[in-house]
């Protein structure tokens, strides 16, 4: 197992780490330190913030981030350090020798108000109708620090349109802070680099290339942004409002199918700690707020396994045994619209080695639209195709224009996990409390290898579930079928399976060692990319990659906030879920073999399989289109 | 690229512009060793000329004990303080001294590149410099084996700004260097550990640099026989504004104002904006003040204002400056000067309110200790000491009934 987690920031961003001179970790030094006159020892490089909050010492924080690098620019943490005249800011002050600190003496409390009566002062803050009313940042210091009126004014009328050219994400300038969590997020976790900080003084304010609106420029749409923002300055794009038209209009039969990651979060947005998953609950809420069928998304993942699997094993087989020099290894997932869009534009002159295989979210249209419309005699016209999804570049997939290999749209709107919370009470439903149920024929059943998808490393691992079996007729040889080395946080996971006594139509694979890489979030991504580019990864067969931080749990349509521990805990509800399903594999769900036996006759990566679920891709390079 | 006469005047000074044979220190800071050059300079007291007033030798001392493969000296060049050209006075007329005091920097903190970060301003300057870098080079002043010293290996390189104001902050200067937005770091970690591309920097104004060479020669004791306790040796002073001869000066610390504006022939002060736009203005009754770190402060800016100058016109000048030129990363620089500019145009049409006025001292507070750096600490200065100093006039224009019974200095 190889991986690779030192800091990646650009250069551009190192500057706004805390950096020290030495790396104290390796001589395990302790400092003793003094906060609000309580003694106490922190190792060596210990950020005040990270020393208060061991200590059940409260500072606020905006800019802020525990997925970020630090930058110190809003202010709202300082706190009074003996040995220095001014005050510092928590975050961004690393300890190195013995100091006193306070945390709430008249010089910070006044500071802090300062900060926020400034901040107010330039935020638009229309909080009734704000997308994060009740959930902003902002809104709760301003409660929490005795703010009590507009001490420097208000802003009472806009001063910049809302950009909703993005199919994904809107961005709302007249509610942004300048905490710049969105910059470092593009810039350094992502490494997409679409949103900077431009002006200066008063003039500044966050942008894209020559201010373009987010639809002309490289955005990958993966929402991330979206997650970290503190106020409402960023949103995605809702489509609710047609939803409820569309329910609400009897000609319509409104399916819905729903994603393993949305289901292990959306407790999150009733009140509850991470790491339950309301999938029965949800069906029930589902069928109760008015939609037709509640299909599962899983059905479609372990389509995608056939699919995706098959593709992997025609290459290796090409490569192997028909030396053809065309077909390209590693072979990348492509159930990540992040992930492609990213690729498109980043490395297209490697868009050979993505499976042409559709995600999930428009497999699943393109056989609600033809197969299920047959066999339930239902005008694929009158069908509305909804999914719910962790995930905000889902919006922009649906809108694709090759996505219509049904006939029609093929999923008609993509809505995420906190848009549809809002949905469902709107519909006065409180989701933790409804019965359970199942979900509906002929799409119903799934696998937990589908469900798995959710987590970074899932595809692979069912993949791999899938495949080995397929090549050697026995099961993946690890108890309870767990295959530790796809699962955890890791940035970048290397790994590799022997494949020995192969089944007759495989004895081409006899002794291959199957390398594969699993990698989330872009800027992982690009590390890969880069070292497929150096010719360091010959020997890998395949690669999956997801667009967000911990893969689909951590995708920019979930619940606001994220963090790691946050992320840790919905990984922890999926592979749960996982371990209680009966099928664990995806050739194992007998709705796939209804489906190969019935409609798509010709077998994985068959005709019509290409035709409906498998697509092209787009050498996007520096332009949009 | 057009020529420029360079004129050279003949100042005489106690200093900075006393006699100085070029290269003189290089080989005597050669001669007697590293820790001697740090003695010496320990000896003199000297404070860094930028402002802030940290010891030179501490600084050097840092980064030459620092074990790092590369270390930087950066001359810090890029004289924006409003009021300030004393800088631009000592490279065109004595570069000599400038960069011998970065070949002894280098020597002595083992650092094997200069730079010198040149305002974008001073452009026309930077032909005049190279061909004094390239003499240098000639002389074995600069380059390999300097003074056929085996292993003495430093050169200079000169960078250009792009007339940030906040590049002059060190931390900004050094992201500008790098190639980004000038924006200060957080501090700590301070140049002198982590600086220029994460290794160990020295950064230094050019009037800093240009006393170790006189420091050199003389001695660190000579030099701290001038000036006061805490303020040793000389100043440049950049006087401008209503006087008969405005001018650069030296003039050793611990002057009081009323004795500058006898030298510069002032007459009818009213005000004397001491530091720039980031100093304090001070009024007749403090003209007493003596010029020095520990009293009245300045990177060498003086502004004298006569007796027609309208001081809140002063003020708003001062904070649409620092409106401007804040870099926009932290929050009570950006939004803070804003509003105090705002209760400055207040203050000139009479419409405020004296709980206003009160919020915005407070405000004023707040940025001085909470701001990111020295910018955002020090832009309120201006607008709290003409509070404070020019009341009466400040004031003038609000009728009795708008005092609500606060009291107002």
């Amino acid at each position: 197992m190889n991986s690779k987690t030192e800091s990646r920031a650009p250069v551009s961003q190192q500057a706004l780490r805390v950096q020290q001179p030495f790396d104290s970790s390796q001589i395990g030094a302790m400092v003793t330190i003094e906060i609000n006159e309580k003694k106490m020892q922190v190792p060596l490089g210990t950020t005040i913030l990270e020393a208060c909050a061991q200590n059940q010492v409260q500072i606020p924080t905006l800019c802020h981030h525990k997925d970020l690098c630090t930058a110190g620019v809003c202010r709202i943490c300082v706190v009074e350090v003996d040995s220095m005249k001014t005050l510092q800011a928590a975050c961004a002050f690393p300890i190195t020798q013995q100091i006193k600190i306070k945390t709430s003496t008249e010089k910070v409390r006044k500071a802090r108000r300062h900060i926020i009566d400034l901040l107010l002062s330039e935020h638009y803050g229309e909080c009734y109708t704000c997308v994060r009313n009740k959930n902003c940042e902002l809104r709760s210091l301003a409660s929490e620090y005795g703010v009590d009126g507009f001490t420097f004014g208000h802003p009472e009328k806009r001063k910049h349109d809302i950009d909703k050219s993005s199919f994904s994400v809107m961005r709302d300038m007249d509610k942004c802070v300048l905490c710049r969590r969105c910059v470092r997020t593009c810039i350094d976790l992502q490494e997409v680099g679409v949103l900077e900080a431009v002006g200066r003084g008063d003039q500044t304010h966050i942008t894209t290339f020559m201010g373009k609106p987010l639809s002309e420029v490289i955005c990958i749409n993966c929402g991330q942004c979206v997650n970290r923002c503190p106020t409402g300055a960023l949103y995605t794009n809702d489509p609710s409002d047609d939803i409820w038209r569309a329910i609400d209009d009897k000609k319509k039969h409104v399916v819905i199918q729903t994603a393993p990651s949305p289901r292990a979060a959306i407790c999150e947005e009733f009140g509850m700690a991470a790491g339950t998953s309301l999938t029965g609950e949800l069906n029930t809420a589902l069928r109760r707020i008015g939609f037709d069928r509640v299909f599962d998304t899983n059905f479609a993942a372990d389509l995608t396994i056939m699919e995706e699997g098959t593709e992997l094993l025609n290459r290796l087989k090409s490569v192997v045994v028909d030396k053809d020099t065309s077909v390209k290894l590693p072979q990348f997932t492509s159930c990540s619209p992040g992930w492609v869009k990213f690729i498109e534009h980043f490395y297209p002159e490697y868009l050979d080695h993505l499976s042409t295989a559709k995600s999930p979210q428009q497999m699943f249209g393109a056989v609600t639209k033809t197969f299920y419309a047959q066999e339930y005699n239902i005008n694929p016209e009158d069908i509305v195709t909804v999914a719910v999804m962790p995930c905000s570049a889902k919006k922009f997939e649906c809108n694709r224009p090759e996505m219509d290999s049904s006939g029609f749209k093929d999923v008609d709107y993509g809505l995420t996990t906190r848009e549809l919370a809002k949905m469902i009470k709107e519909g006065g439903i409180f989701l933790p409390e409804m019965p359970k149920s199942g979900f509906d024929d002929p799409f119903g059943e799934a696998s937990g290898a589908g469900l798995i998808f959710g987590a970074t490393g899932g595809v692979m691992e069912a993949a791999l579930r899938t495949a080995y079996e397929l090549v050697t007729g026995r099961e993946v040889p690890f108890e309870k079928l767990r295959i530790e080395a796809c699962r955890g946080f890791e940035g970048i996971k290397q790994a590799s399976v022997k494949l020995k006594n192969c089944v007759p139509d495989y004895t081409f694979l006899e002794g291959v060692d199957l390398k594969f890489i699993v990698a989330h979030g872009t800027a992982n991504a690009r590390q890969v990319m880069e070292m497929l580019k150096a010719g360091e990864l010959n020997d890998v067969h395949f690669i999956e990659i997801m667009a967000c931080p911990g893969g689909c749990l951590g995708g920019g349509g979930q619940p606001i906030p994220t963090s790691p521990e946050i992320r840790k805990k919905r990984a922890e509800a999926i592979y749960a879920e996982d371990e209680s399903m009966t099928i664990r594999k995806s050739h194992e769900n007998p709705r796939i073999k209804y489906i190969y036996e019935k409609f798509l006759t010709d077998g994985p990566c068959g005709h019509k399989s290409h035709k409906l679920l498998h697509t092209h891709y787009t050498k996007r390079g520096n332009f949009i289109v | 690229m057009e020529t420029m006469q360079i004129e050279k005047t003949s100042r005489k000074g106690i200093v900075l512009f006393s006699e100085y044979v070029a290269g003189s220190a290089i080989r005597k800071a050669v001669k007697i060793g590293r820790e001697e050059v740090l003695f010496e300079l320990r000896d003199s007291k000297l404070k860094g000329r930028g402002g802030a007033g940290f010891p030179t030798s501490t600084k050097w001392m840092i980064t030459a004990a620092a074990s790092a493969p590369k270390k930087y000296i950066v001359c810090n060049a890029d004289e924006g303080e409003p009021g300030t050209f004393k800088d631009r006075v000592l490279m065109m007329e004595h570069p000599e001294i400038v960069f011998d005091g970065m070949v002894i920097a280098g020597y002595t903190i083992g650092a094997k590149t200069g730079i010198l970060y040149l305002r974008g301003e001073y452009y026309y300057m930077l032909e005049f410099l190279e061909n004094h870098l390239s003499g240098m080079r000639e002389k074995n002043l600069l380059g390999k084996n300097i003074i056929a010293k085996e292993g003495f290996d430093f050169d200079i390189q000169i960078r250009l700004g792009s007339g940030a104001y906040v590049c002059g902050e060190e931390t900004a200067l050094i992201e500008s260097l790098e190639g980004h937005r000038g924006e200060p770091r957080n501090r700590p970690p301070y140049p002198v550990n982590t600086g220029f591309m994460g290794c160990p920097t020295v950064v230094n104004n050019v009037e800093t640099l240009a006393s170790v060479p006189h420091i050199i020669m003389k001695s660190g004791k000579w030099f701290s026989e001038y000036g006061t306790d805490k303020s040793t040796g000389s100043k440049l002073f950049s006087v401008s504004g209503d006087c008969e001869n405005p001018g650069v000066y030296e003039l050793p610390w611990g002057m009081t104002i009323t004795e500058v504006l006898d030298i510069v022939g002032a007459k009818n002060t009213k005000a004397v904006q001491v530091g720039g736009a980031s100093g304090i203005c001070l009024s007749h009754a403090q003209f007493n003040r003596k010029l020095s770190y520990e009293d009245a402060s300045t990177g060498g800016s003086i502004i004298v204002f006569n007796e027609s100058r309208d001081i809140l016109h002063i003020l708003q000048n001062f904070m649409e400056f620092f409106v401007e030129e804040s870099c926009g990363q932290c929050t009570p620089c950006r939004i803070g000067n804003v509003k105090l500019l705002e209760g400055v145009k207040k203050l000139r049409n009479g419409n405020y309110t004296f709980a206003e006025i009160r919020n915005l001292r407070e405000l004023g507070q707040t940025m001085q200790v909470a701001s990111k750096c020295g910018l955002g600490q020090s832009s309120p200065n201006a607008f709290l000491s003409i509070l404070d100093n020019f009341s009466a006039e400040v004031f003038q224009y609000t009728s009795s009934d708008k005092h609500n019974g606060v009291n107002n200095e």
